[in-house]
């Protein structure tokens, strides 16, 4: 396993183990098309308070690992094959149903995409932000509701008090959003994994969103796993970055450090593909040529290998390893870049 | 809220005038009417009569729209739904009598429906293609397939012939007996609820597992409830909306259904009255029973459209 990320060392650290280690976490889904697996083999730790972005287009498999860390893939379909999630030691694929529903929402807990659908639109907010404070804290629905109504205040919805008893329905797509940050804050977890939480919002909103989140987070020292297949977002509130391609991580280094200097040919493309303001004037935007891999008829060697401008036979042949290239940077090519 | 329920209600008169007229034509278009009846059944008043003088007598002799009018006046103004064409007894009397028996019927057989079918339902959805799955959809396609006139069939035929046991053939007014009451009401309560869960099953097994596959469902996974609460407090309000049309719409076969059965089992509700008065053709009984059947189901539909709002809080009645 020489080959694993190491945990940051930017952000503080529980006594010597990082908060959650991924472990060759291995899921896959069966289609009609036969089985196709949507993580391969994936590792990577997030520190206690850290940000760790985990960037790639729809299909790289960044959803799913997500998903996978909390057992929530649908099986069937899904399964999670192989590997571990350690966290706080504990291996959280081993756990029993019990022991692995006290986790979800207290201690880790997840924001969705689509802020829309994602709340229940027959129950009142105040309820479900409630919900799991009266579950894991076994406080009464008073109590859980007065602290509901306290992390409505805080992730700044007007007149908290009253909005207990509105329905998600009498919400704004932003609102809704800070309903669910509120939700997922309710037991003071020590990981928040957010999905894509801005991809379904106004780009005025997406800014707010974010910053409440990363506020939010700072202040209760929650680690934050942000998925998001946005560069931007990644540059202004990332501490680390791990690029997936094709259900793999490409890349991963510390937010700087990657933009600096991408090391990986997928990552610079990526690059080249979003507008910088301190870019040159008149340099073009660069598109990645083709199209993303499909997952259930990958390559045998790399999964970048068909849009790559480098690509050797070496690349079409074998898989290329994860292989350190600097300080805590990690990329996966044949290729000197 | 009070204002919809009005409108509702005021929407209701149109609706039942023209059920009326179709009610009340109809049943005199049945080929053989009523002095043909009673001139051949030997009756001795009869007998010395001549089919003018019955008609007279009756009020049948007077042109269709006059009668009408003097039927529905009757009933608007004095709450009289005329006399029987043959017992010369009142019919509101009549149908005030039969009508809570049918009513008793129906609606325990809609909580034996409900009973079944909602568990059942979701135990089928949660579990999708597992062997209980299977089990509870075969049951509900016996269920639809198997005509209950056949079930209450063979009830009473074959626990006689093996046991000697047969249903009460004296009936027992809830009011007198609740438990003999309710010990004659069960078997042809359960045979039609179980008629009728059959589709509520599908139903709420269909909607469960639209349901089941929506992002608040995973929300709810993802704060640590379990099975559960997630399918009693995030799932279940959410798929009934369909199942409470659904009930609305089965109001009509729930009646329909008593009728048969009641037949069956000697239950002298509104069906058994129905069936009589149609094979002597005694109009005012028929056309009285078709009405209130009428008012029951709108009334019915209408408590179905309030429980939207109960179960739904997108629903606002203005």
């Amino acid at each position: 396993m020489d080959s694993l990320p190491e945990p940051s060392t930017g952000a503080p650290r529980l006594a010597g183990a990082p908060l959650l280690q991924v472990r060759d976490l291995v899921t896959t889904f069966r289609t009609d098309r036969g089985k196709v697996v949507a993580v391969d083999r994936v590792s990577f730790d997030v520190a206690a308070g850290e940000t760790v972005a985990i960037v790639g287009e729809s299909g790289s498999g960044k959803s799913v690992t997500a998903l996978s860390i909390l057992r929530l893939i649908p099986n069937p379909p899904g399964r999670i094959e192989q590997g571990e999630v350690l966290f706080e030691g504990r291996d959280l694929l081993k756990l029993d149903d019990a022991s692995i529903r006290a986790v979800r929402g207290d201690s880790i807990a997840m924001i969705f995409q689509e802020p829309m659908s994602s709340l229940n639109p027959a129950l009142t907010v105040g309820m479900q932000v409630a919900e799991p404070i009266n579950l894991h804290r076994k406080r009464s629905w008073t109590a859980a509701f007065a602290r509901a109504r306290d992390l409505l205040s805080k992730v700044s919805i007007p007149d908290a008090g009253s909005r207990l008893g509105s329905y998600p329905h009498q919400f704004s797509g932003g609102m809704r959003q800070r309903v669910m940050i509120a939700m997922a804050l309710a037991c003071d977890p020590k990981l928040i994994i957010a999905d894509e939480p801005t991809t379904a919002l106004d780009v005025t909103v997406q800014a707010q969103i974010l910053a409440l989140l990363k506020q939010l987070t700072r202040e209760s020292k929650s680690a934050l796993i942000l998925i998001t297949h946005d560069l931007g977002v990644v540059a202004r509130y990332a501490d680390r970055v791990v690029v997936m391609y094709g259900g793999r991580i490409v890349e991963t280094a510390p937010a700087a450090d990657l933009y600096a200097k991408p090391r990986h040919p997928y990552t610079r493309g990526l690059m080249a593909s979003i507008p910088r303001l301190d870019g040159e004037t008149g340099s073009r935007l660069v598109p990645i040529e083709g199209q993303p891999p499909d997952l259930a008829n990958l390559p045998p060697g790399c999964a970048f290998a068909p849009r790559c401008k480098h690509v050797s036979e070496r690349c079409r042949a074998a898989l290329p390893p994860l292989e350190a290239v600097g300080a805590r940077h990690y990329r996966a090519c044949f290729h000197d870049a | 809220m009070q204002a919809y329920i009005a409108r509702r209600l005021l929407a209701l008169i149109p609706t039942l005038f023209f059920a009326s007229v179709i009610v009340f034509v109809t049943v005199r278009l049945i080929p053989g009417d009523i002095i043909d009846l009673m001139l051949s059944s030997n009756d001795i008043s009869a007998g010395k009569l001549s089919r003018d003088q019955l008609e007279a007598a009756l009020g049948l002799d007077q042109p269709m729209y006059s009668q009408y009018f003097r039927w529905i006046g009757a009933i608007l103004i004095h709450g009289d739904f005329g006399k029987s064409l043959w017992q010369n007894a009142p019919v509101a009397e009549q149908l005030l009598m039969r009508l809570p028996i049918t009513f008793e019927l129906g609606f325990l057989a809609l909580l034996v429906a409900l009973a079944v079918a909602i568990p059942i339902g979701v135990y089928s959805a949660i579990r999708q293609d597992t062997a209980g799955d299977y089990i509870a959809r075969s049951f509900s396609i016996l269920m639809l397939a198997v005509p209950s006139f056949w079930m209450g069939t063979m009830v009473m035929v074959f626990p006689s012939i093996w046991w000697g046991w047969s249903p009460d053939v004296k009936f027992v007014h809830f009011t007198q007996d609740p438990l003999r009451n309710l010990g004659q009401m069960a078997i042809p309560a359960v045979i039609l609820g179980c008629a009728l869960s059959a589709v509520t099953m599908r139903l709420t097994r269909t909607m469960m597992l639209e349901v089941l596959r929506q992002d608040y469902v995973r929300t709810a996974w993802a704060k640590g409830l379990d099975e559960r609460l997630v399918v009693t407090r995030h799932a279940l309000r959410n798929a009934l909306i369909p199942v409470v049309t659904l009930i609305g719409l089965q109001a009509p076969l729930l009646i329909g259904g008593a009728v048969i059965l009641e037949q069956i089992f000697v239950i002298p509700g509104m069906g058994l009255l129905l069936l009589e008065a149609v094979s002597q053709r005694d109009y005012p009984i028929i056309t009285g029973v078709f009405l209130i059947v009428g008012v029951a189901v709108m009334l019915i539909n209408l408590l179905v459209d309030l429980s939207y709002g109960v179960l739904d809080p997108k629903v606002r009645y203005r």
